[in-house]
């Protein structure tokens, strides 16, 4: 048992802090740090700055193009990254679609996609979810009719993230009627530019179009996009679900909300003395702060658990429920420190560059867009539910 | 960054949870809580010759272990099992010993020294005396009252903290002395969770020689003990978690009501799920404080562990006498023991807002 990390970690550490400082833009850390709304190109343009030092595909090996870095590295950079206020890297590609096309993808699909997925020529999207599927995933009724050198594809995927930003959707669709419902998926890859496809956007409880439906009817995709064998995409799909899942406790992204919570929680007064002084609030801040501290160390055991060669398995669903459950936490006492200003609804003020002044300090409406929009967090990759079907079926084995 | 267990330490554990498992019923502890000393004293010779105590030192002071990761392997193995040993005991007693200066082989080779520190009036407060003892031509003149002194029945001496100077919530002017059963009147009584403890009242004059160090200087020892000894209880604690998740899945599997496994019902699936987790966040709580018991942060880390400890432990023990229904109600089942037990580990060493509490004032004072 030991807590520390090795020298050579801590050296790495020191490595990537200096990138940071050297690398992210005041700009785009500034805009993460205020809550303003990151345009396409602001992500666009720190995927290429990761990418010129090799440091965006993070779960990549060398061969493709990645850092190969162990899990411990991983942890360390996401630490740092967020620590820094650096944007998120969009995972759609980088963490899900990469990994797939590596382990099942054919080696025309694995020379023609990976290096565009790191040098941003496509964005992707994720196909997975319908309106009848959603934490019933395999329920998919998007339907991939062969004729000839094509499938012929019809249905409507949903919540597909950033969709509006992507020129390329990876995409669950039902090969076939027969067996189970697992059974006749497959996995294909589908350019958004092909006739037949319509992107609507859903605008959610924030305020803000981060999700879509995205509707196919009569789309031609050239049988070469299909990955792995037809009908087995079920398999890739789960194995997808399992890299979606490595960061799934969002340990970095808690400990910058709990640094944004004291700091409001500071500048806020009640009764003359800043709110974080009362000791009712105190007491719940200092609650969750704990539930984080325990936290930041299961997810550490997992990681470790994993680089001796253990998949993550089930572990990944207690880390995704309690992870969530805290950055929920964080963002309600949050939204609960704003006060009356969580109110004010102006959301122009959170472009970059607008000249709309934030109603009352700068910080209640990111808190309060936050605090609507991490509700996302228990509901999608599985719900919390599903989590807790998934650990009661395969580790309790009830 | 390493999760693993030495290969010492695993060969301990391993021989421990074989030993008491083949030793040590619930039955058996309730049984010896009746008894004169509250457990069998042949099983604390066995489990001396298996090394306990000895796990609970240096090499320097006499032992083969002593840091954080040894307590937590003994003890989670104690709790484990459900048992009531004065290993607690030596734990704080050779934590004062050792900051006094003096030799603590004497511990490590199975002796058993009571602490009686809390009085009835101190409630969590370590700084909170009011026995006092005054230097007089015959020896030390003390006078006072403390309550739940653990394993004081068994003890062949008992340390006994005296305030020598200042006022009854100083830091400064607290003492150590060394007082022998003839010295005190003990009532003593069984626990709730097993084992025996007493109150114990003192109007005695003490020789010269039972101050232990200098006078006026256990504050930061009685600190320091009570980190240790906070580590031990929660590992404890984490140990009976474990036991009680056994008890429950294995009952959730096996109960059957309107013709199926219980565990097969939904609403009593995500409850165990999260028990499950919390018992998960409850290792890395104790594991965060073992890491940290020798570091700058420690105070911090016993605050933060022994809040979620005590959290846990009412979420567990709650849980599990609910799902169990009425067997969980019964002293005729092992649950019943360790959910008597494990409720207890919030009652002793500051409770879960006692812990809140102190955790924002450390957290300030690190962050100042």
């Amino acid at each position: 048992m030991d807590l520390s990390f090795t020298p050579e970690q801590e050296a790495f550490r020191a490595e990537v802090r200096e990138f940071l400082n050297d690398k992210l833009p005041k700009r785009l850390s500034g805009k993460v740090r205020q809550g303003k709304r990151l345009t396409k190109q602001d992500y666009e343009e720190w995927h290429a700055i990761l990418n010129d030092r090799g440091w965006l595909g993070v779960t990549w090996p060398t061969e493709h193009g990645g850092p190969g870095w162990d899990v411990v590295q991983r942890h360390i950079f996401e630490e740092e990254t967020t620590a820094a206020h650096a944007p998120r890297v969009v995972p759609f590609g980088l963490a899900m679609l990469g990994p797939v096309l590596m382990t099942f993808g054919s080696d025309e699909q694995k020379a023609h996609y990976l290096p565009r997925i790191l040098n941003g020529e496509d964005w992707w999207c994720q196909g997975y979810s319908e309106p009848g599927a959603g934490s019933d995933l395999a329920n998919v009724q998007t339907t991939a009719v062969r004729d000839g050198d094509h499938y012929v594809v019809n249905g409507q995927k949903t919540w597909t993230t950033l969709g509006q930003h992507a020129n390329m959707i990876f995409c669950l669709v039902r090969t076939s009627k027969e067996g189970k419902k697992q059974e006749g998926i497959s996995f294909l890859l589908i350019d958004m530019n092909t006739p037949g496809i319509e992107v609507r956007p859903i605008v959610l409880i924030d305020g803000e179009p981060e999700v879509n439906e995205v509707w196919f009817s009569d789309v031609r995709v050239p049988v070469a996009n299909l990955v792995g064998e037809e009908n087995k995409g079920w398999t890739y799909a789960k194995y997808l679900l399992t890299h979606e899942r490595t960061n799934i406790a969002g340990v970095g992204f808690a400990r910058a909300g709990l640094a944004s919570l004291k700091r409001i929680a500071g500048e806020q007064q009640q009764d003359g003395r800043p709110l974080i002084e009362n000791p009712f609030f105190a007491a719940k801040v200092a609650q969750v702060e704990i539930d984080l501290m325990a936290m930041a160390t299961t997810n550490l055991r997992t990681l470790a658990a994993a680089a001796a060669g253990q998949a993550p398995g089930a572990e990944s669903s207690m880390l995704k429920v309690k992870g969530t459950v805290i950055r929920q936490q964080i963002n309600a006492l949050a939204r609960q420190a704003v006060g009356p200003y969580a109110q004010p609804f102006a959301s122009e003020s959170l472009d970059e560059g607008a000249n709309a002044e934030p109603v009352g300090p700068d910080y209640a409406l990111p808190a309060t867009q936050a605090y609507f929009n991490n509700r996302k967090l228990s509901i999608y990759g599985g719900s919390n539910e599903v989590q807790r079907q998934i650990i009661a079926k395969a580790i309790l084995e009830l | 960054m390493d999760f693993r267990l030495t290969e010492e330490r695993q060969m301990l554990q391993d021989a421990l949870r074989r030993f008491l498992a083949d030793t040590v019923t619930p039955e058996g502890i309730v049984e010896a809580t009746g008894t004169a000393t509250g457990f069998a004293p042949a099983l604390w010779e066995q489990l001396t010759e298996l090394g306990l105590p000895g796990a609970m030192f240096t090499e320097e002071q006499g032992g083969f272990g002593g840091a954080g990761f040894d307590l937590m392997v003994v003890f989670e193995e104690l709790g484990r099992a459900g048992l009531s040993v004065p290993l607690v005991e030596t734990v704080l007693s050779g934590a004062l010993l050792d900051a006094a200066g003096m030799p603590v082989d004497d511990l490590a080779g199975g002796q058993i020294l009571a602490l009686a520190h809390t009085e009835p009036a101190a409630r969590y407060d370590l700084n909170r005396v009011d026995t006092r003892a005054e230097r007089t031509a015959e020896g030390w003149r003390v006078i006072g009252q403390k309550a739940v002194v653990h394993h004081a029945p068994a003890a062949k001496a008992i340390l006994l903290t005296a305030r020598t100077s200042g006022a009854a919530d100083a830091e400064e002017g607290i003492s150590l002395f060394l007082v022998t059963p003839a010295d005190v009147t003990l009532r003593d009584y069984p626990l709730q969770g097993g084992g025996r403890a007493a109150e114990l009242t003192i109007d005695a004059t003490l020789p010269e020689s039972a101050l232990i160090g200098p006078a006026g200087t256990a504050f930061d020892a009685l600190q320091t003990a009570h980190a240790r000894a906070t580590a031990a209880l929660c590992a404890e604690a984490l140990g009976m978690m474990e036991t009680v998740k056994t008890l429950t899945v294995d009952y959730l599997r096996q109960r059957r009501q309107f013709g199926q496994p219980i565990g097969k019902f939904q609403a009593l699936q995500h409850r165990m799920a999260d028990v499950l987790i919390e018992i998960e966040q409850a290792r890395s709580a104790v594991i965060n404080l073992c890491g940290n018991l020798d570091g700058p942060d420690r105070d911090l880390h016993v605050s933060a562990t022994k809040n979620l400890i005590g959290r846990t432990a009412r979420l567990v023990v709650e849980e599990a006498i609910q799902m169990h229904g009425g067997i969980g109600m019964t002293m005729e089942y092992a649950l019943g023991h360790f959910a008597k037990r494990l409720t207890m580990v919030d009652h002793r060493f500051g409770d879960t807002d006692y812990h809140l509490e102190r955790f924002i004032r450390q957290a300030k004072s690190r962050a100042s």
